[in-house]
C-alpha cells in the first residue's frame, strides 16, 4: 500500500434541517443490512423460478435433462420451440389460447362487469335486507372456488352444461371479492353529495352512474378486472372438471394435459413445449400488468389518505 | 345370473367407476361438444380418445383411404384420466367416443360394465392367432372380446450399459444377481440406484405375475383374491430386501425427475414393458448410445419365464352410431397397414407376424448402440407366463394400491403387509360392487 490514503467519500454533512438530527426520515430511510439481505433474498426466491422458465424455454428436450437449469446450454432453441409449441397436435396450443382468451373476456369482464353494478348498487343504494347481503357477500370472500367446484359441477351436469365454454364462464361471472372491492371502493370515491346534485339536476338515475359515477369508479374497475382477469387466466380446477373436450380447454388444463402425456408407455415426453407453452402463457398477463399498472396503483393507494 | 342381478350389476359398476373416480355424471342431455353426432352430406366423423402419438400417422393413412370419412384424433387424457373422461361420457350418454384406447388391466372393467361393444359380433374371432397370446388373451372377457391388441408389453431388462460398465458392475440375469448388482452399484456410487420404485401397481403385479404368482382367480362374476401364494411370496422375499437396504431411488415413475435420472445414470435399470424404447428415444434422448437391453432377471438360472407389463389396445365404447366403421378403424390399425405405420414410429407391436419377420428382428436400434433390441423383446412376447388374470375392477383396484402396499415404501409396514392390505380392501370393494369375492 501506499502511503497515501484515498479520500473518504464526502458525506453530506447534517444540514439545518430538523429532520436530520435523527438521520432518517420517510425521504431518507434508515439503511438496514439484515432488511437488504431479506429483501434480496425474497427478491431472488420470487425471479428465480421466472428466471428458470424463460432460461429453460430456449433448451431442446434432450438439452433439459442433461445441463445446469439456471444457465443455457446447447444450441438455442427458443424459437424451435415456439414454433413447435404452436403447432404441435395441428395447433391445438393456439386453439387453447383462444379459449382461455374467451373465458378471460367474457368471464372475468362479465365479472367486473357486474361487481361495478352490484357495488354501486349497495354502497350507495339503501334497501331492505342490505345487511344480509352485506353478511352473504364477506361469507362468500370466504369459501374459496375450489370447494364449490365439484357441487357445481354436480348442478351443471344436471342442466347438461358441462363440456361446453358456459360450464367455465358462468361461475366465472361470479366474484364476491370484487363485489366488496367496488362496494368500499364506491362508497369512498362516489360523495353522495354529488348523487344529490345530480338528481336535482334531474338527471336520471342511469345517466347519472353512466356520466357521473362510472368515471370517477375507473380505477377500482381497473383493480377489479386485474384481480378477476388473472383468476380467470390462471383457473385450473374448474376448468379440469368441467371439461373432458380438449378442444375446449383452457390454457392451464391443456398444459397439464401435455406434461401428463409423459407418464405412460406410447406418449410422447414433450417437456420443453410444456415450458414454452408456460411462458407463452405467462406473457399475456405480463403484458396486462403493465399495461394498467397506472390505473391499478392509483386504485389501490386511493382512500388510503383522508383529504 | 339372473338377467336382474346382472342388471343391477351393470348399473353398479358404470356408475361405481365413475364416482370411485371422483366425479359423478348422473345427467344425459348435454351437448357432449363431441364430434360424433350423426352428420348430414355423407360424410362421416370418427371420433378416437387416444393418447398414442404413433396413431397420428395411421389416422392419416386411414383417411386418405376412406375420403368420406373424418376422423378426429382427440387426447382426452392419458390413462386414469381417460378412464374417467370416458366413464363419464358413457354414463352421461352423450359426447362418447367411437374408438377408444384402453389399457389391458381395464379392459375387464368397462367390458363387465357393458361400456365396450362385444367385437366378436364384427368378426374380431377372425383374428384368432393374429396376436401373441398375452394380448390376446387379455382383451377376451367370457366369451367376448372387446379390445383388440395395439401394442405389448412383454417385460425386458433395460439397463445403462455406461453405468455398469463405468462401475465395473456385471449385467444380472436372475433376480439374485439383480440384487447384488444394486448392492454393487450403490456402493461404489451412492448416487446411482439400480431401480427406482415408489409403489407402483402395474409393476408389482407384473413381478408377481412372472414368480408364477396368481394372486386374481376371476370365473363371471366370481372373484377370488389372494396374495399369499408362492409366487407373490418371491417377489416380496426380494423386494423387501431391496426397500429395506435402501436399494431403490424414491424418485416416482414417470415424472420429469425419473426422466432425469434415466438420462444422467443415477437410475441404472428399468424392467418395463417392451414398449419402452419409443419412450427412452422421445424422453430420455440425450442418453442415446448408452442404454441396452437384456432378458428380464429370472428366477432360476437358465429359465426363460417373463410377464406382461402395460400395453393397451382399442376398443368400441358402447353407444357409438358408426360402429361399423369404427371396427373397420380398429383392423387397420391393429392388424392392416396401421401396423407397420406403428412400428415405424416406435411402437411395439403385439401381432404375431409382426414379431416374427426377419424385418422386425434385424432392426438396429441406434438408441441402444446399434442392438438387435427387438431379438430379446420378440423372445420375451413368446416367454410371457400363462393364465394371468386381472380384476373386473382394476382400475379402481390400482388407485388405491398407494394407499395399501405402497405403504411398505414410506412407513414401517411390510410389503407382504401391504398386499394383504391391499386384498383386503379390494375384497371389500368387488363385494361392495355386486361380485362374489373372497
Amino acid at each position: 500500500m501506499t502511503t497515501t490514503t484515498a479520500p473518504t467519500p464526502a458525506r453530506p454533512v447534517a444540514g439545518p434541517k430538523l429532520r436530520t438530527r435523527r438521520g432518517h426520515s420517510v425521504d431518507r430511510p434508515r439503511r438496514s443490512v439484515l432488511l437488504t439481505v431479506l429483501t434480496t433474498v425474497v427478491g431472488l426466491y420470487a425471479v428465480v423460478p421466472l428466471a428458470w422458465l424463460v432460461i429453460n424455454a430456449t433448451k431442446a428436450q434432450e438439452d433439459l435433462f442433461g445441463s445446469f437449469g439456471l444457465w443455457f446450454a446447447g444450441d438455442f432453441s427458443l424459437f424451435q420451440n415456439i414454433a413447435d409449441t404452436l403447432t404441435y397436435n395441428d395447433g391445438i396450443f393456439v386453439r387453447w389460447l383462444g379459449n382461455t382468451l374467451l373465458y378471460v373476456v367474457v368471464g372475468a369482464g362479465g365479472a367486473t362487469a357486474l361487481a361495478v353494478l352490484g357495488g354501486y348498487g349497495l354502497a350507495k343504494f339503501t334497501f331492505p335486507g342490505k345487511r344480509a347481503v352485506f353478511a352473504i357477500v364477506i361469507g362468500a370472500v370466504a369459501v374459496p372456488g375450489t370447494a364449490l367446484a365439484v357441487p357445481t359441477f354436480l348442478m351443471f351436469s344436471q342442466m347438461g352444461l358441462t363440456n361446453t365454454p358456459w360450464a367455465v364462464i358462468i361461475p366465472s361471472l361470479i366474484s364476491p371479492f370484487g363485489l366488496y372491492l367496488m362496494w368500499t371502493f364506491a362508497a369512498e370515491a362516489i360523495p353522495t353529495e354529488l348523487l344529490e346534485a345530480a338528481r336535482v339536476d334531474g338527471a336520471s338515475e342511469v345517466r347519472t352512474f353512466a356520466q357521473i359515477c362510472l368515471p370517477l369508479l375507473g380505477p377500482g374497475i381497473v383493480t377489479v378486472l386485474l384481480f378477476t382477469m388473472v383468476a380467470t387466466w390462471n383457473n385450473y380446477f374448474l376448468p379440469l372438471i368441467m371439461l373432458k373436450d380438449p378442444d375446449w380447454y383452457p390454457l392451464t388444463v391443456g398444459l397439464n394435459s401435455w406434461n401428463a402425456q409423459a407418464a405412460t408407455s406410447g406418449g410422447q415426453a414433450i417437456f420443453n413445449l410444456v415450458i414454452t407453452g408456460s411462458v407463452l402463457t405467462i406473457v399475456p398477463l405480463i403484458a396486462a400488468f403493465l399495461l394498467l399498472q397506472r390505473f391499478w396503483q392509483s386504485g389501490l393507494a386511493s382512500g388510503s389518505v383522508k383529504e | 345370473m339372473t338377467a336382474r342381478t346382472r342388471r343391477t350389476l351393470v348399473r353398479t359398476v358404470a356408475l361405481a367407476g365413475a364416482l370411485s373416480l371422483g366425479l359423478a355424471a348422473c345427467s344425459s342431455g348435454g351437448d357432449g361438444g363431441g364430434s360424433d353426432d350423426a352428420s348430414g352430406g355423407g360424410s362421416t366423423t370418427l371420433t378416437i380418445w387416444a393418447w398414442e402419438t404413433s396413431l397420428t400417422d395411421v389416422v392419416a393413412d386411414f383417411q386418405a383411404d376412406h375420403p368420406d370419412v373424418t376422423v378426429d384424433l382427440v387426447n382426452a387424457g392419458t390413462g386414469n384420466d381417460q378412464y374417467t373422461a370416458l366413464q363419464n361420457a358413457i354414463a352421461a350418454g352423450s359426447g362418447v367416443p367411437d374408438v377408444a384406447q384402453i389399457e389391458y388391466y381395464a379392459v375387464p372393467q368397462f367390458a363387465i360394465g357393458e361400456s365396450l361393444l362385444d367385437l366378436t359380433e364384427y368378426g374380431a374371432d377372425d383374428l384368432d392367432g393374429t396376436f401373441s397370446p398375452g394380448p390376446w388373451n387379455a382383451v377376451h372377457q367370457g366369451d367376448g372380446i372387446y379390445n383388440l391388441p395395439m401394442d405389448s408389453g412383454p417385460m425386458a431388462l433395460f439397463y445403462n450399459k455406461a453405468v455398469f460398465d463405468r462401475l465395473g458392475v456385471a449385467v444380472p440375469t436372475t433376480w439374485d444377481e439383480y440384487l447384488a448388482a444394486a448392492r454393487a452399484l450403490h456402493a461404489a456410487d451412492p448416487s446411482v440406484y439400480i431401480a427406482s420404485d415408489t409403489g407402483d401397481a402395474g409393476s408389482a403385479t407384473s413381478m408377481i405375475w412372472q414368480a408364477g404368482g396368481h394372486p386374481y382367480t376371476v370365473d363371471g362374476t366370481d372373484v377370488t383374491i389372494d396374495f399369499t401364494d408362492e409366487g407373490t411370496q418371491k417377489y416380496t422375499d426380494l423386494w423387501q430386501q431391496m426397500i429395506d437396504e435402501g436399494l431403490l431411488s424414491d424418485i416416482s415413475g414417470w415424472t420429469d425427475e425419473w426422466y432425469q435420472g434415466l438420462g444422467n445414470g443415477t437410475l441404472a435399470t428399468l424392467v418395463v414393458g417392451a414398449w419402452m424404447p419409443a419412450n427412452l428415444e422421445s424422453g430420455v434422448a440425450q442418453a442415446s448410445g448408452d442404454w441396452r437391453v437384456a432378458p428380464m432377471p429370472q428366477w432360476e438360472a437358465g429359465d426363460s419365464v417373463t410377464a406382461e407389463n402395460g400395453g393397451s389396445g382399442l376398443s368400441i365404447p358402447a353407444g357409438t352410431q358408426n360402429a361399423e366403421l369404427a371396427y373397420e378403424f380398429l383392423q387397420y390399425a391393429t392388424a392392416g397397414d396401421g401396423v407397420q405405420t406403428r412400428i415405424d414410429a416406435g411402437a411395439f407391436p403385439a401381432t404375431v407376424a409382426d414379431l416374427e419377420s426377419d424385418e422386425f428382428l434385424n432392426k438396429e436400434f441406434p438408441y441402444f448402440g446399434g442392438q438387435k433390441a427387438n431379438e430379446v423383446l420378440a423372445q420375451s412376447a413368446a416367454d410371457v407366463a400363462e393364465g394371468w388374470q386381472y380384476l373386473p375392477f382394476q382400475v379402481y383396484a390400482n388407485s388405491i394400491f398407494n394407499d395399501t402396499a405402497g405403504q411398505a415404501y414410506v412407513s414401517g409396514t411390510t410389503l407382504q403387509d401391504g398386499l394383504l392390505d391391499w386384498q383386503d380392501k379390494s375384497v371389500a370393494y368387488g363385494n361392495e360392487q355386486g361380485f362374489t369375492v373372497d
